[in-house]
């Protein structure tokens, strides 16, 4: 006859070392273990309150500017080192670790419009509202040596913005046109001019770097190629775009901020209405810059706060905004997408994290699996009303908070005139236009 | 010499670079005069662009003597030169024109860099033309022509605009760069609906590289390591991980893991099986009863002797083997005394043999046994003989005529039962023989009896077996105080006692052999059928029995079945069944009737069923038909019926009944919390009194007014749960369709109480994954776009390590798919392509 003994293996229970987690068996039958959507529910409400709990993303100011920050540049080598130029003409170079000016340089008179660092990291390019394009060295001078740009190019106008090819030692300028330059030569390599209208800023492509794109004052964005002898096309909206940047991961993508409060991204291949409007800004957004993942960008606008967009939803996921910082003039993601930089009006620089509840650091093992699975948990149950509400829920300075409200009734208002206008003409006279359509004016080949 | 000068340099043309030439050639006669003038005319045509410098020092070696002050005095010389020219130029006495020279780079001068000669003469066609004059007719037409263009009045278009020209470059160009960046459209999409993306990208993997990668480009030179590498060649050592040489892989390949459990499964089996029929030994051994072991024996030598029938028939020789094998029991049976009776067993059997029957015919069978083996045996030549003598018992022939072993059910073959007592035997052969005789009625009966004879005699083991193997289980089912005696009966001694268990036995015995024996008179008649020797006569009773009778060999051909096929194959085919349960009775045509009727019943049964599924479909034809013949009378008709059908349903009254009953039952209850006996007696028949139940009695608050209130004809269900609504998602969150979708996408638990651990890595696992401190690059061209890196995978180590271990462009790719996108190695065959491009 067969005996059957309970038998155990003590490799099953017992630790080999004393550092070892100890073993817990574990039955997964579902019915040891009811009630699992009620149990995770409630995981995933503790897990959104504690997100919020530990929502603190203000990390660091810089101050050292004597005027307005008015461009900022990221080292292409280097996370911790970044480049800022103010409005009275000076140049800082920050060590972001220290949290300190390494190194200040008078670059221009008046304005220092754009800057760009060479895609190599050895020197870097500013212009300024004296006419002239400059480029410095990153390392300082010696000891005893003076301050002095490696180049300075002489122009016969203003130029308003700067940056640098990713791959090449070219350069593209704008102003009264759009100039290629080689660092080598003095004079621009190719010029394009579409009309005669001042160009606010102009972006290179990192991922196909001979295109690049402008935004124009005359509220139009252009496109061009650095091989081709015209602009390329030409899109016209209702009202200006004061910054440009190209998702660096999907090559045809770019999203403008606009003077009409929102942000546009467009598919350069159909440029006919944006694939996407941002809406969350209560003024106009001055600048933009896209997280190296190309999953989301952070926009920086008048309305004195910083947004967090994901780059396929029309509303953002995170405003940051403190009491004292002023309209945000430029803004820039770090390159390893966990750090924002804002630079203000009020002379600071303002280090910012992407993900305001974040633990920095290394984190264990365990750890991370903890923060993983809230992670997912928030995300399966974000539709429901107790756990959105919380997930959602941000304190706005009040100015803002009550320019949001008036900006809905006023839409709301338009809305309903329009649906009147509508309900009384002839069916058709009024056509229904899309959130996307509506801010278009035309697209000029 | 000079006069050679000149020509070339009014040849050449106008260029500073071609004067320059000229002064050079110049200076190399004046200084290497040894050389041959085709020489320096080959040197002019490969120098045109070199500058002068470059001149001088190739010429170097050929002027030894003053190449220092060569250098300082060269532009002094040139001067001089240039001057002395021009006074050659002038001593000519002819005025040449001053060629246009280029001194400076501007686009004024024209491209061919040649000056126009005849600056404002005006080239009329004709003169052109007129070189031609004396020529072929073919030209004459061509002149034709181009006279008809000159007389032809009409204008050319006007250029387009500038706008519009640039308008055009510029859809060109927006095309041209458009497709360039559609080309990520693959990896964009890609990337989008990726389930996590790790960033920075293309990074390399940790840990050793491949010993692919390490291999490539490395050569072996040694001869040492050459001849290292040939052994290697000649073992088909790979590579590539995992390293195997083919036979090793081969050796695995040849079991399978799928293969090694099929293996496994059929060894189990063959153990279980092999243990099944151990038990089964066993217990078979266990049995004490000597008749059951003796009749087991018989028929186990009867199932050998089959063996060996069938043997002769289609194997001789190993029949022969047989053969031999029983000649040699044969002759140990001979030599030995086991079955003479002189053995100890025996010799106590004969003290007991006076008085016992058993022991008698106990020693009778041993003798027969001792008979048999001694016997000789049936040689195949002279077997007339045998069959002669009736040696049924050493070589049946009827084994092999027709099925009778094969059939277990068959109840003909259960008659007699040779172990029981002598006066029950006789009464029960002279039944069987008169069951037989009634049942055939054959003029040739005794042939049919005779083999019937030996049918049953063989049956008769077979039912034997049969009868312990039944009463076994009946032992089981029965107490065990009824099941001792028939054993004891075997085994006492006693006359009186034995004769008592006897006849219960024998009792017990008869209602078994009953329940078989009533089937006997059933198996009569198809007997004879089947030996095709069945009179015509008898075929109309038989048909008559048919149905009832058989059991299922013929049945399908007769016309009743094959009506009765489609409700009572199952019915049928457990006829037999009952049969062999139900007590027999006595008389065959009782059973007979008995088991028609019961066959009956089952098909009716059978047929029943289906019988009410067919009424209940008239049922709802009833009415359908009606209205069906009365069409033109029309739906008035119809309604009168629906109206007639629902005439005791008031839908209205029950609507309103229904409405005013979810109204009471929203309306909130009124609590009574008086207890009996508190605070005052208690009891049966007692009742709290009326102020305490007053004063316990909790009145709800009135509920708000129902919503369906004015609606006379809705009613509203207030049943949802305001508390609860405030968790629950009120509509459809975008990218569900239906609300089962996003039902199952929340019921799905994702933590580790009811995952394993494995299991909630791959669910929590995040979507952008990124590296603290690494700085992510933007998407480089060279990385992604698949088509350019193709023929960049083909890179080739020189040695011939790589041919045993299959193509390595297919490895390459292979490995690359598997890991993260790695196209950065091959960067540098990238580079030409794109620069060609750009």
């Amino acid at each position: 006859m067969k005996v059957k003994v309970l038998s155990r293996n003590p490799d099953d229970y017992i630790r080999e070392t004393k550092k070892d987690i100890q073993r817990v068996p574990r039955n997964y039958d579902p019915s040891l273990h009811p009630f699992e959507v009620p149990r995770e529910y409630s995981r995933a409400l503790n897990a959104v309150k504690l997100e919020r709990v530990f929502a603190k993303p203000f990390l660091a100011s810089l101050d050292g500017h004597r005027d307005g920050v008015n461009c900022m540049a990221k080292h292409p080598q280097s996370l911790s080192s970044l480049l800022s130029g103010a409005c009275d003409g000076e140049v800082k170079i920050w060590n972001l670790t220290k949290r300190e000016c390494v190194r200040t340089l008078q670059a221009h008179e008046g304005f220092v419009r754009g800057m760009c660092v060479r895609f190599c990291g050895t020197s870097f390019f500013t212009t300024g509202d004296d006419k002239t394009i400059k480029q410095w060295d990153m390392n300082g001078p010696g000891y005893g040596e003076e301050e002095e740009p490696l180049n300075t190019i002489l122009g016969k106008s203003v130029y308003t913005g700067i940056d640098h090819h990713w791959k090449e030692g070219t350069f593209a300028t704008c102003g009264q046109q759009v100039d290629i330059w080689d660092e080598q030569r003095t004079s621009p390599i190719r010029s394009f001019s579409w009309g005669v209208d001042s160009i606010i800023s102009v972006r290179f492509n990192p991922v196909e770097p001979e295109l690049l794109a402008s935004c124009v004052s005359n509220r139009s964005i252009v496109l061009y190629d650095m091989r081709q002898a015209t602009p390329l096309k030409k899109v016209i909206m209702k009202m200006r775009s004061n910054a440009l940047c190209w998702n660096p991961m999907e090559a045809f993508m770019f999203t403008c901020a606009n003077e009409d409060y929102n942000l546009y991204t467009f598919d350069m291949r159909r440029l006919d209405s944006p694939v996407m409007v941002h809406m969350d800004h209560v003024s106009a957004v001055l600048d933009l810059d896209y997280s190296p993942t190309g999953k989301e960008f952070v926009s920086a606008s008048f309305d004195k706060s910083i947004r967090i967009f994901p780059a396929d939803s029309g509303h953002s996921r995170e405003v940051y905004h403190t009491k004292r910082m002023q309209h945000v003039i430029c803004v820039k993601w770090s390159s390893d997408s966990k750090y924002i930089l804002s630079g203000s009006d009020e002379m600071n620089i303002r280090l910012w994290k992407a993900n305001a509840s974040e633990k920095l650091g290394v984190l264990a093992p365990r750890e991370k699996a903890a923060l993983n699975y809230n992670q997912k948990l928030k995300e399966k149950f974000q539709h429901h009303p107790k756990i959105q509400r919380i997930a959602r829920h941000r304190h706005l300075p009040k100015t803002i908070f009550s320019q949001i409200k008036e900006l809905r009734i006023m839409r709301n208002a338009q809305r309903r005139k329009l649906m009147n206008v509508r309900k009384h003409s002839k069916s058709g006279s009024v056509p229904v236009m899309t959130e996307r359509k509506k801010h278009m004016v035309a697209v000029v080949e | 010499m000079s006069e050679q000068l000149k020509k070339s340099e009014y040849d050449t043309c106008a260029t500073r670079g071609s004067v320059r030439q000229t002064v050079n050639m110049a200076k190399k006669r004046k200084v290497a005069s040894g050389e041959t003038a085709s020489k320096t005319s080959k040197k002019k045509a490969s120098q045109r662009d070199a500058a002068p410098g470059v001149v001088e020092e190739e010429f170097l070696p050929t002027e030894h003597a003053d190449s220092a002050s060569e250098d300082e005095g060269r532009s002094d010389d040139e001067r001089k030169h240039q001057k002395l020219l021009e006074a050659i130029g002038s001593l000519d006495g002819t005025k040449r024109k001053k060629l246009a020279e280029r001194s400076e780079a501007s686009a004024q001068v024209s491209e061919f860099a040649v000056s126009a000669e005849g600056g404002g003469e005006k080239i009329d066609l004709s003169d052109l033309l007129g070189t031609m004059q004396q020529a072929r007719p073919s030209i004459s037409r061509t002149r034709k022509q181009l006279r008809n263009l000159q007389n032809c009045k009409a204008t050319l278009d006007l250029p387009l605009s500038q706008q519009e020209t640039q308008k055009i470059q510029r859809v060109v160009a927006y095309k041209k760069s458009r497709e360039d960046v559609s080309r990520w459209k693959n990896v964009v999409i890609q990337n989008r609906k990726a389930e996590q993306l790790v960033f920075p990208l293309n990074q390399e993997p940790s840990g050793p590289r491949p010993v692919e990668q390490v291999v490539a480009g490395w050569k072996a030179r040694t001869p040492l390591e050459q001849e290292i590498f040939s052994l290697l060649h000649k073992n088909l050592q790979p590579i590539t991980s995992p390293v195997l040489t083919p036979h090793e892989q081969a050796s695995l390949k040849a079991m399978s893991l799928e293969e090694a459990k099929m293996h496994r499964a059929e060894l189990q089996k063959a153990r279980a099986l092999q243990s099944y029929y151990e038990a089964k030994t066993k217990r078979e051994k266990k049995i004490k009863s000597k008749t059951y072991h003796k009749v087991l024996k018989k028929s186990k030598r009867k199932d050998v002797l089959k063996e060996f029938e069938e043997l002769r028939k289609t194997d001789p020789a190993a029949a022969l083997e047989e053969l031999k094998k029983m000649e040699l029991t044969r002759m140990k049976e001979r030599m030995s005394l086991k079955h003479q009776n002189s053995g100890k067993w025996a010799k106590s059997r004969a003290i007991m043999a006076k008085y016992d029957e058993e022991a008698r015919k106990a020693m009778q069978q041993q003798l027969e046994m001792n008979k048999q083996l001694t016997q000789k045996l049936a040689v195949p030549s002279d077997s007339e003989e045998e069959e002669g003598a009736g040696e049924a018992e050493a070589v049946p022939d009827f084994v092999n005529d027709a099925q009778p072993a094969a059939d277990p059910s068959n109840p003909w073959l259960m008659g007699k039962l040779r172990a029981e007592p002598a006066a029950e035997e006789g009464a029960e052969e002279g039944a069987e023989e008169g069951a037989e005789e009634r049942a055939e009625e054959k003029p040739e009966a005794e042939q049919q009896q005779q083999q019937e004879e030996e049918e049953e005699e063989e049956g008769e083991e077979d039912a034997l077996l049969r009868e312990f193997e039944e009463r076994r289980q009946l032992r089981e089912a029965e107490s065990p105080d009824q099941l001792l005696p028939p054993e004891k009966g075997e085994k006492s001694e006693e006359a009186d006692m034995e004769e008592e268990e006897v006849s219960e036995f024998n009792s017990l015995f008869q209602r078994l052999v009953g329940g078989r024996r009533e089937p006997p008179g059933k198996r009569v008649t198809p007997k004879p059928r089947r030996e095709d020797s069945a009179p015509p006569a008898d075929e109309g009773a038989e048909r008559e029995q048919r149905p009832l009778l058989d059991e299922g060999l013929m049945r399908v051909q007769t016309l009743e079945d094959l009506d009765l096929l489609s409700q009572g194959v199952t019915g049928e085919s457990d006829g037999p069944a009952p049969e062999c349960k139900a007590p027999g009775p006595s008389s065959e045509g009782e059973g007979r009737n008995e088991g028609g009727q019961e066959v009956k019943k089952k098909k009716k049964k059978v047929i029943s069923l289906s019988q009410v599924l067919t009424k209940e479909a008239k049922v709802i034809q009833v009415p359908v038909a009606p209205t069906a013949i009365e069409e033109e009378e029309g739906e008035e008709v119809q309604k009168m019926i629906i109206k007639e059908a629902f005439a005791a349903d008031d839908v209205i009254s029950d609507f309103l009944k229904d409405k005013r009953r979810q109204a009471e039952e929203s309306r909130p209850k009124v609590v009574d919390l008086t207890l009996p006996g508190w605070g005052e007696w208690g009891g049966v028949g007692l009742k709290p009194s009326k102020r305490k139940s007053r004063r316990f009695r909790i009145k709800a608050a009135p509920p708000p007014p129902r919503q369906d209130r004015n609606l006379p004809d809705v009613i509203i269900s207030e049943k949802r749960d305001a508390s609860i609504a405030a968790h629950q998602v009120a509509q459809l969150p975008f990218p569900f369709e239906n609300p089962t979708q996003f039902e199952r996408s929340v019921r799905m638990p994702v933590g580790q109480t009811w995952n394993t651990q494995r299991s909630v890595q791959k669910i929590t696992a995040p979507r952008v994954v990124t590296q603290l401190g690494a700085i992510i690059e933007p998407m480089a061209k060279e990385d992604f776009l698949q088509g350019k890196s193709a023929q960049a995978a083909g890179k080739l180590p020189d040695i011939a390590l790589t041919s045993s271990g299959g193509d390595p462009k297919k490895r390459a790719k292979g490995f690359r798919k598997k890991g993260a996108p790695r196209h950065r190695e091959h960067q540098k065959d990238q580079q030409p392509s794109e620069e060609t491009e750009a």
